[in-house]
């Protein structure tokens, strides 16, 4: 397994006033998978997945990546993993202002220990997500849709285990958030196990299981009919 | 090194990336350091312009001023005290070749102001009376004519050398040599004295802080009595016939005037004898006390800038908080947030560094050129001591007052970081 969570509670000393976010997750990713996590606001979808981004620890709880215990790991450990092993998506693509293109994606090699041709591998990232015509445009000069593919492009850098997504078209107008989930199936396809949180049911029959949290707890967790899945057109911008 | 460049060039287009911003958040280092590069400059600017002052006269003369002296400070006759304690028997005594052996002239000098009038021009400039030694002792050139001897020096004659100025000034057409000059006696005659002039003395500029053409020159015997109505010697300059003879001729003066004088015992000197060197290091502990202070002043300013760097870059990694969530989710560690704050702090005040550096050094280049303009013999110096300690101690502020903003980025937690608006 990729992922296993046992038992994982998280919980808010708030004043005295404990608040438990999670409250107990059990859950399992395979390598390969593709699992939208839904939910309406406020149901601890969020935190989940910052607990499994390693942005955030677990109150109680056991986490496995990659079938190792990842309890005692120090932050120095948690900044790797985040770095080699796990790519993230953000619903406002959190690029670097005044930043070219090229640049933004190499940002993580930066902290990486494996760099390589820095230039290179994000040139090759980028024409992944088929920008390879816009690399040396500042951050702000391009349209949302292309931020958001310079924001996976820069997830894809390092060759991440899994990508997390944390609405990543929440932002976008229907037609480039089509283009961003159909990159983020292409990637699925070629191997990559992609998580993806939102609460948009039509974003979430993109993935190949859907996992729902009310109030800190799994309600539900089931596969898509390959017959209901939506599969985005590839509608590449110009 | 690969990463180290890296780094670099990623700062350093993130600072140019807000040039407005960098630039008012490095002004108070660029202040500081060209203030502290002005003043020491400054001060070595004005101790080589008194240094020059000083050997104009020749480093073989030893100059000798009524009233003790110790090495805590100057006679008191350098502070305009009378003191009346020398006399020309002392000047005499010194003279005598078996007192001091290596001393080859002396000149006894009394000084005061007074008005000269000639050739229906009215001067008001200043008289030094002397002996006929005087051009030998400071080595004086004359531009005509000839000093008085030391005859008519003793006997009394109304003889008088001018300065080159007083000479241009009272005859602008020359002719000088062998006309009459009346000098007004504030002494008790009440009346003016004239004099013959028998010689103009060629241009020499400033000496120990004396305009040498601004003067007249008269016997001593006329201008101590008649004039200044004193009978006491103001002070002695002995001139030794070498160098290496200075310090003992010194100790023969002070034996001599011991004598004369005499003091026995342990008791202190009435007098002082001092050559060059003394008096240079009188100037420069002077000169250095200043330059402590003013470069005190500048190392405040310094802090002060230091502290605005501080001050923006706190505010910077406010404005940046969700650049460093993502930047921490990207996988960068603590101690990387840390050193990428820290490293743009050192930037910074590098930069500031130097370019105070340039615009410290253009100003004092101004300012030796303005000096020079104004006839001052000012060396423009800027010593890489100077540019050492500025950019060093530029550096270490970026240290200083970079940690606490770079320790504040790196303790952001990423999704507190990443949900910031």
């Amino acid at each position: 397994m990729l992922i296993q969570l046992k038992n994982i509670i998280k919980s808010y000393d708030n004043g005295g006033v404990v608040t438990n976010v999670l409250k107990g997750i059990n859950l399992s990713v395979a390598e390969g998978e593709f699992v939208a996590i839904m939910g309406p606001s406020g149901s601890g979808k969020s935190t989940m997945m910052h607990i499994i981004g390693f942005l955030d620890r677990p109150t109680t709880g056991d986490y496995l990546f990659d079938n190792v215990d990842t309890k005692n790991f120090s932050d120095d450990d948690l900044a790797r993993i985040r770095n080699e092993r796990i790519g993230f998506v953000f619903q406002s693509f959190n690029l670097l202002p005044r930043t070219t293109v090229l640049d933004n994606v190499a940002l993580p090699l930066q902290y990486s220990s494996k760099k390589g041709d820095a230039q290179a591998r994000a040139k090759s990232a980028l024409e992944a997500v088929g920008l390879g015509h816009r690399l040396d445009f500042m951050s702000n000069q391009i349209s949302g849709g292309q931020k958001q593919r310079v924001a996976i492009a820069r997830a894809l850098v390092c060759d991440p285990k899994v990508i997390f997504a944390d609405e990543p078209t929440g932002n976008l107008d229907s037609k480039s958030g089509s283009t961003v989930m159909h990159i983020l199936e292409r990637l699925n396809n070629e191997g990559k196990t992609i998580i993806l949180v939102t609460h948009d049911t039509s974003v979430a029959m993109h993935a190949k299981r859907i996992v729902t949290i009310r109030d800190g707890d799994i309600v539900a967790d089931e596969a898509v009919a390959e017959a209901e899945r939506l599969h985005s057109k590839e509608e590449e911008e110009a | 090194m690969k990463t180290f460049i890296a780094t670099f060039s990623m700062t350093w287009r993130t600072l140019l990336a807000r040039k407005v911003r960098s630039f008012l958040t490095i002004l108070g280092v660029v202040i500081g350091v060209a203030g502290v590069i002005i003043i020491i400059s400054l001060g070595a600017g004005a101790q080589s312009l008194v240094l020059g002052q000083i050997t104009k006269l020749g480093s073989n003369l030893v100059g000798v001023l009524p009233g003790k002296s110790n090495d805590s400070g100057p006679p008191a006759a350098v502070f305009g005290v009378q003191i009346k304690t020398l006399t020309l028997s002392d000047v005499a005594a010194i003279r005598d070749i078996g007192n001091a052996p290596n001393v080859t002239d002396v000149a006894a000098f009394v000084r005061g102001n007074t008005t000269v009038i000639g050739n229906g021009e009215s001067i008001d400039t200043s008289f030094t009376a002397t002996d006929g030694s005087y051009p030998r002792v400071q080595n004086v050139e004359m531009e005509s004519g000839e000093f008085f001897s030391d005859d008519q020096a003793n006997s009394g004659a109304n003889v008088i050398v001018l300065g080159y100025d007083v000479a241009t000034a009272i005859f602008p057409n020359g002719g000088a040599i062998g006309n009459i000059v009346k000098i007004k006696s504030s002494g008790n005659s009440g009346g003016s004295i004239p004099f013959r002039v028998i010689g103009i003395q060629k241009k020499m500029g400033t000496v120990a802080f004396q305009n040498q053409d601004d003067q007249v020159f008269i016997p001593f015997s006329i201008g101590q009595r008649q004039i200044l109505g004193i009978d006491y010697v103001q002070f002695i300059r002995a001139k030794v016939n070498d160098t290496a003879n200075v310090k003992s001729t010194i100790s023969d003066i002070q034996n001599t005037l011991r004598r004369q004088h005499r003091i026995g015992g342990n008791d202190d000197d009435d007098f002082s004898v001092r050559d060059l060197a003394d008096a240079i290091k009188v100037l420069t502990s002077i000169t250095d006390v200043l330059r402590m202070f003013l470069g005190l002043m500048a190392g405040i300013s310094l802090i002060v800038g230091g502290i605005g760097i501080m001050n923006i870059m706190l505010v910077t990694v406010t404005e940046r908080t969700r650049e460093i969530g993502l930047r921490k989710a990207l996988g960068a560690t603590r101690k990387q947030i840390q050193n990428q704050f820290l490293f743009e702090a050192i930037i910074l005040t590098s930069l500031g560094g130097l370019v105070g550096i340039v615009f410290g050094s253009i100003v004092s280049f101004l300012i030796s050129i303005g000096a020079q303009y104004a006839g001052y013999d000012w060396s423009f110096i800027i010593s890489p001591f100077a540019i050492i300690i500025s950019v060093g101690v530029s550096v270490l502020i970026g240290l200083i007052f970079g940690i606490f903003p770079a320790l504040k980025a790196a303790k952001l937690d990423p999704i507190d970081a990443l949900r910031y608006e």
